[in-house]
């Protein structure tokens, strides 16, 4: 049973999507239909990282008599479509399940006023499907595939409320930015099948020579997933997506942004990782654009009145907080005593915050859901008052704002003391910025919190509360996420965190399949 | 179990933030207990003095969210009148900026540079 759960991770969400459509107008039972899956879906890849972290990767090739046949006899290149599962891949898998569950959780209530709810569940499946098989693959059409699955699917739920013309148009734009990034994966996963004929990472990792045609197949994948999880300048995407987005998608949707981040460190790492003069070269771009990407969203967060909008910009903000920490890691990557000094350490840090982040933004985007749940409307300048009415709200949000900000003791500040130290050693003044954008995050969460929450108790909202339980039991969790990652830093570091570091760094021990060829 | 992380340079340790938290809680609550004692609830004593004048409505006086870092804003107006023109919505414009930025990250990686 063990051996076949990297297969179980896409089959059971699988299975759940097929079988949603059956509900149609029962919308209750879709919900705990989909709550259901996605809480086995948390329990499997709880149980998969449990056997990654004692056994090692975890390899599983579909159709082999074996499941960890990597190579038949009598062939000496892989043949077959296969699952390799390093500790980085369970760590992104955790992520997805997780929020999944909690995006279904707070979906119960949160769109029960909906139709084609039936649709709504399938589609959320569907994106938990994509995310997981593209974070947990060993190759690369398959991840170009999955890519395309969770990009369909996002995008579907990005216009789902299409009576509304903002989100159909968010969710065209999403489709659009999605194909054309994945149409040019598709195209360097051609080049490189052109020139080594074969799909396997590992393998094409072993082969690679670094030509021109390699680095040109770098620069497209690089670029294409630089935008999927939006880096600045390409991510004018994100504010329409996640503003229009219904707040249950946001956890799933922030994780699938993170997956083609995770693509991204997967192809610098393991796939070019051999590359010693351009690697260093390709953490600095990473590098650059992540100050870039964090000081630019930040400042574009402090001037907006949509709360959804506002915070879909600090989204893009903290993905250059990751981009940097991972940057600085590969910027020393082939230099030991640097690696071993700050260059595991940033890493850590830029790893870490993917995950705090998932929480804590999952978090305040749906407390702006709950907002605009009880009041109708997004507009902050609307909005006051409402901490009286909405008290439990009110106190996830601080916790929400106080983490992302990057406050003691919640989860955002371990992660980001280790960003600033290790950037510190590479180049100061990439933490100047670093730390200007934690500034400025705060006060953007502060201008949130004093004008939704604070201030008289308006007329209008007289007979406001707060919001129904489900959603409320997704929010509180989340919340206590961030106490809990925040007191116990090094449990998770510990035991996700530098395990999956580890991974990408050990790049050998991916290019064997594990040691098992 | 620790709670003590060990960071290149230093450590952190959110138990003893904790503590530190507790022990300024109650300095502050001190100074908060030593305060006005002739505060009434409820009284005369909580109304705005307005010269005189009626005291406005509670949605005239709340701060808008638009009204917050009016100033930053204003004193950063040029860097403001580029981002929004960049930030233009428009489909066509998210495509060229990622085809631009994808020619010169590809171009950094041959050699170009």
């Amino acid at each position: 049973m063990m051996e076949h759960l990297p297969a179980l991770m896409i089959a059971v969400p699988l299975f759940g999507a097929f079988t949603a459509p059956l509900f149609k107008k029962h919308y209750r039972e879709v919900s705990i239909w989909t709550i259901i899956i996605t809480g086995i879906t948390v329990v499997l890849s709880l149980l998969l990282a449990k056997e990654v972290v004692t056994g090692g990767i975890m390899v599983y090739v579909f159709g082999a008599d074996k499941p960890t046949l990597v190579l038949p006899s009598g062939y000496s290149v892989p043949i077959r479509i296969m699952f390799e599962v390093d500790a980085m891949s369970v760590f992104m898998a955790i992520s997805a399940t997780l929020m999944s569950f909690i995006g279904a959780l707070y979906s119960y209530s949160h769109v029960e006023r909906e139709t084609g709810l039936e649709k709504y569940y399938a589609l959320l499946m569907l994106l938990e499907v994509g995310i997981l098989g593209m974070v947990l693959t060993g190759d690369l059409f398959n991840l170009f595939v999955f890519l395309e699955i969770a990009g369909i699917a996002g995008s579907a739920l990005v216009g789902f409320r299409n009576y509304r013309g903002e989100a159909s148009e968010a969710g065209i734009k999403y489709l659009m930015v999605s194909s054309v990034a994945s149409l040019m994966v598709l195209f360097a996963v051609g080049i490189l099948y052109g020139q080594y004929g074969n799909l396997n990472l590992a393998y094409i990792a072993k082969n690679v020579s670094f030509n021109m045609v390699d680095m040109i197949a770098l620069g497209l994948l690089f670029t294409s997933f630089a935008m999927k999880c939006g880096a600045v300048p390409m991510h004018y995407w994100v504010p329409d997506a996640y503003t229009e987005v219904p707040a249950g998608i946001n956890p799933p949707l922030l994780v699938a942004t993170y997956a083609s981040l995770y693509a991204l460190f997967r192809v610098s790492f393991t796939l070019f990782a051999n590359v010693v003069i351009d690697l260093a070269r390709v953490g600095w771009i990473m590098s650059i654009l992540g100050v870039l990407t964090m000081f630019i969203g930040v400042t574009m967060a402090l001037v907006q009145k949509d709360v959804k909008r506002l915070m879909s910009y600090h989204a893009i903000s903290q993905t250059g907080y990751m981009l940097l920490g991972v940057g600085v890691g590969l910027t020393v990557l082939h230099d030991p005593s640097k690696l071993a000094e700050f260059g595991r350490d940033a890493m850590a840090g830029g790893v870490f915050h993917i995950i705090n982040h998932i929480i804590y933004k999952s978090l305040l985007l749906m407390t702006a859901g709950a907002l605009f749940y009880v009041t109708g409307t997004r507009n902050l300048n609307e909005m006051g008052g409402l901490a009286r009415k909405m008290p439990i709200t009110a106190i996830s949000f601080m916790v929400g704002a106080a983490a992302i900000s990057g406050l003691p003791p919640f989860n955002g500040f371990a992660s980001k003391l280790l960003i600033y130290e290790t950037s510190y050693r590479l180049n100061p003044l990439l933490t100047v910025f670093a730390m200007v954008t934690s500034v400025l995050t705060l006060a953007s969460f502060v201008k949130v919190f004093a004008s939704a929450f604070l201030g008289p108790p308006l007329e209008k909202f007289e007979n406001t509360r707060e919001v129904p339980k489900p959603m409320i039991i997704a929010m509180v969790i989340l919340a206590a996420l961030c106490i809990l990652f925040g007191l116990f830093p090094n449990l998770v570091l510990d035991k996700l965190v530098y395990p999956a570091v580890d991974a990408l760094i050990n790049f050998a021990q991916y290019h064997s399949w594990g040691g098992l060829a | 179990m620790s709670f003590t992380l060990t960071t290149p340079s230093g450590f952190w340790n959110p138990l003893l933030w904790l503590i530190f938290l507790v022990l300024f809680g109650i300095i502050a609550y001190l100074i908060y207990s030593r305060g006005n004692p002739s505060y009434k609830k409820n009284t005369e004593q909580i109304k705005p003095y307005l010269s005189g004048n009626p005291e406005p409505t509670k949605e005239k006086v709340q701060v808008k969210a638009g009204d917050i870092y009016w100033g930053f804003i204003e004193a950063l107006k040029e860097y403001y009148k580029v981002l929004q023109a960049i930030h233009t919505g428009d489909m066509r414009d998210y495509i060229l900026w990622y085809l631009g930025i994808g020619a010169i990250i590809t171009f950094i990686l041959i050699g170009g540079v």
